[in-house]
């Protein structure tokens, strides 16, 4: 019988969740009795999945052949030259089909809500590629489908709104609290509890209540896997350091994963930090600048005041614009396996730049947070060190919003 | 050990009718608003009263109590606040059972065992936390139940036979009966699909059961007490409260009598079904 303060061995950490869904103290179903059976309904039916070899098969073949995996593990050659340091990779996740990693996991949970008989999809979005996946993957298989995002998402993220809209998505917007992410999610709650018997919510991150964040690790950790054998083959070892992005985690659970037990790979995840992690409320970097708590299903490192009220958090990148973060990576911080950092807007929007020119490769935003901090670390390490950074998304979307910051005229 | 709950409900019993159960939000829209209509409820005819502890992020709430919410917190609502509230309260009221009802981490982080120690000595009966399901509430229902406390759990419409006895485990004073599958105040329940689930669960807990989530009128209210023990009105209670206040969302004179007289029209339907129940 575990306990919410049970840790797992520590001969491995990729043996998390334990049955109950605790990454430690960490995970867990903080859900109403509502959406209980349906959660432990969801579990059951994607342990019979992952039993099932044709579930697999299928979802091979659909990222191969629609989602175009695997994805390119590309030298940056002029960034190197530039940062004079480690050698530096990047996974090259935004050119999957809809231009980011969220296609991943949108083909898996797709696959599951087909199984198991759900005729309605919706999700939360706040950047709008986890939107624009699920629109995807929806009209593929035509299925119709609701995504929450907030009002001022939709103001900010206007092309990504669209094309929802194009592939047959009805956009419901969010008023209520700030009209972000977590407003969008607990919109999405909202509805599945009233819409139990048909619908299925596809959550774009490794957050919310168990399986959720077990199974959206799962299917993202695909990056990590192609990324290990990518580098066997390429340069005959292992990498030795990781860097990817944290809004609530998933492409950097999804790169992380297959190393946590590979001693010798240095991991980093990059945080949010807005105007700066020392400004109040200024910021959306939950795991350097908040602490744990209970929200949207799980027990994580979360942005909140001193009476356990959560806070907005601010980042210039709408996709980690989020108070919490998935609670493996909570979990990860506190056992010390990963190092949590955060970036401003500012030097996101310096690598944003660098790589564009550098490299003819236009980031999202959310990736360009990565990238900012390995402008500082990658002089830092020698000319020998592997470094893999996850490029999950692309920055067609995110043009307009850059145009405004750096004051330039379309 | 008999709790205020307890207490009340062999009381309901002894009258033969079935209890209201209120619900405001603490500090709505203002702490001394707020503390005056708490203690006008008893007299208006609330038998037991729910205080919802406000947080940011109510999940399982429609949009009258998502607003309710955000009103007493722009107002300064506290947890600690909460607790004075229970306090002054008990001044003058040692019977009218108060339940507690929230979300986990205004408690989590108070934290925990100080949370139960407060909210005792404040003159707590129960709590009801709407997302700590049995499978998470260990660290949180044997201290209050050691401390003297009811703790409450919801079923639903979802709530199966293989979950039901998880739900009844460990649980006392009465059991909250959700009565639609959706969020406080939006679709009204089905009464049939309602009696047909308490009587299910009657079946299997010698516990009082109360019934809420949908409940807006007096007719849903009579209705809802011929099969329950309790009927909860809480989203009527704060729109009717909300539809008082000014442009700036500020009390008025109205507001405490308005929401003070629905109650008593509620009751009354309650303590003299004959008059005013015509169907």
């Amino acid at each position: 019988m575990s306990t919410a303060t049970d840790t797992p061995p520590q001969n491995t950490y990729r043996s998390g969740p334990d049955e109950q869904g605790h990454f430690g103290l960490f995970g867990g179903r903080f859900v109403a009795e509502t959406l209980m059976p349906l959660i432990l309904e969801l579990e059951q039916a994607y342990a019979d999945a992952q039993a099932d070899p044709s579930f697999q098969a299928e979802l091979d073949a659909l990222l191969a052949h629609y989602a175009g995996r695997p994805s390119p593990l590309y030298f940056a050659e002029r960034l190197t030259e530039h940062l004079g340091g480690a050698k530096i990779y990047f996974k090259r996740d935004e050119l999957n089909h809809t231009g980011s990693h969220k296609i991943n996991n949108c083909l898996g949970q797709i696959q599951l809500a087909r199984r198991m008989g759900r005729t309605r999809i919706i999700a939360e979005t706040g950047a709008g590629q986890h939107g624009v996946a699920v629109a995807t993957v929806a009209a593929r298989f035509g299925l119709p489908c609701v995504i929450y995002m907030g009002a001022t998402d939709i103001e900010r993220q206007r092309p990504n709104v669209f094309r929802m809209k194009l592939l047959g998505a009805e956009v419901k917007a969010v008023t209520s609290g700030s009209g972000t992410l977590k407003d969008a999610m607990n919109d999405a709650l909202r509805d599945w509890v009233a819409n139990v018997h048909d619908t299925f919510y596809i959550i774009g991150t490794v957050a919310g209540p168990h399986p959720y964040p077990a199974m959206v690790r799962d299917f993202q950790s695909v990056i990590g896997k192609e990324t290990r054998a990518q580098m066997m083959e390429r340069e005959g070892r292992l990498p030795d350091t990781l860097v990817a992005c944290i809004g609530g985690g998933s492409n950097a659970m999804g790169l992380f994963h297959n190393f946590l037990d590979d001693p010798s790979v240095s991991i980093y995840g990059v945080e949010a930090g807005g105007h700066g992690i020392d400004v109040d409320n200024g910021h959306a970097a939950s795991m350097t600048g908040g602490k744990p708590g209970v929200l949207h299903g799980n027990r994580t490192y979360l942005l909140q005041d001193d009476d356990g009220q959560i806070l907005e958090g601010h980042s210039i990148s709408a996709g980690l614009d989020y108070p919490g973060v998935g609670p493996e990576h909570s979990w990860l911080k506190d056992s010390g396996r990963v190092t949590y950092v955060s970036v401003t807007d500012k030097e996101a929007l310096v690598a944003f730049q660098l790589c564009t020119k550098l490299e003819g490769i236009i980031p999202a935003l959310e990736p360009s947070h990565a990238l900012a901090h390995v402008m500082k670390l990658a002089p830092t390490l020698p000319s020998d060190n592997l470094l893999v950074m996850n490029m999950c998304g692309r920055g067609d979307k995110d043009i307009f919003a850059v145009a405004e910051h750096l004051h330039m005229e379309m | 050990m008999m709790t205020r709950i307890d207490k009340k409900f062999t009381e309901l019993k002894r009258q033969g009718r079935a209890g209201l159960v209120t619900f405001i939000t603490a500090g709505d829209p203002d702490y001394d608003t707020s503390l005056a209509i708490l203690k006008g409820l008893p007299d208006a005819g609330a038998d037991i009263i729910e205080i919802g502890m406000p947080f940011s992020d109510p999940m399982a709430d429609g949009p009258a109590i998502q607003a309710s919410s955000l009103r007493a917190l722009k107002a300064g609502q506290t947890m600690k606040k909460t607790l004075s509230m229970v306090r002054e309260f008990r001044v003058k009221d040692d019977t009218t059972p108060i339940v507690l009802m929230g979300y986990y981490n205004p408690i989590y982080v108070y934290p925990v065992d100080r949370f139960v120690a407060d909210a005792v000595e404040a003159g707590t009966d129960g709590l009801i936390v709407v997302d700590l399901p049995p499978e998470e509430d260990e660290e949180l229902r044997p201290a209050a139940i050691a401390a003297g406390m009811n703790v409450i759990r919801l079923a639903t419409p979802t709530t199966d036979a293989k979950r039901l006895p998880a739900v009844l485990s460990n649980t006392s004073g009465f059991v909250y009966y959700v009565s639609i599958a959706g969020i406080t105040g939006t679709a009204a329940p089905d009464i049939h699909s309602v009696e047909a689930h308490v009587g299910w669960i009657k079946g299997n807990t010698s516990l009082p059961i109360a019934v809420g989530f949908g409940v807006k009128t007096e007719d849903q209210v009579s209705a809802f007490a011929s099969v329950a023990e309790g009927v909860v009105v809480g989203s009527a209670l704060v729109s009717a409260l909300a539809q008082s206040l000014d442009g700036d969302g500020k009390a008025t004179e109205a507001t405490k009598p308005e929401l003070l007289g629905l109650v008593e029209r509620l009751s009354s339907v309650l303590r003299h079904p004959a008059e005013t129940v015509a169907v």
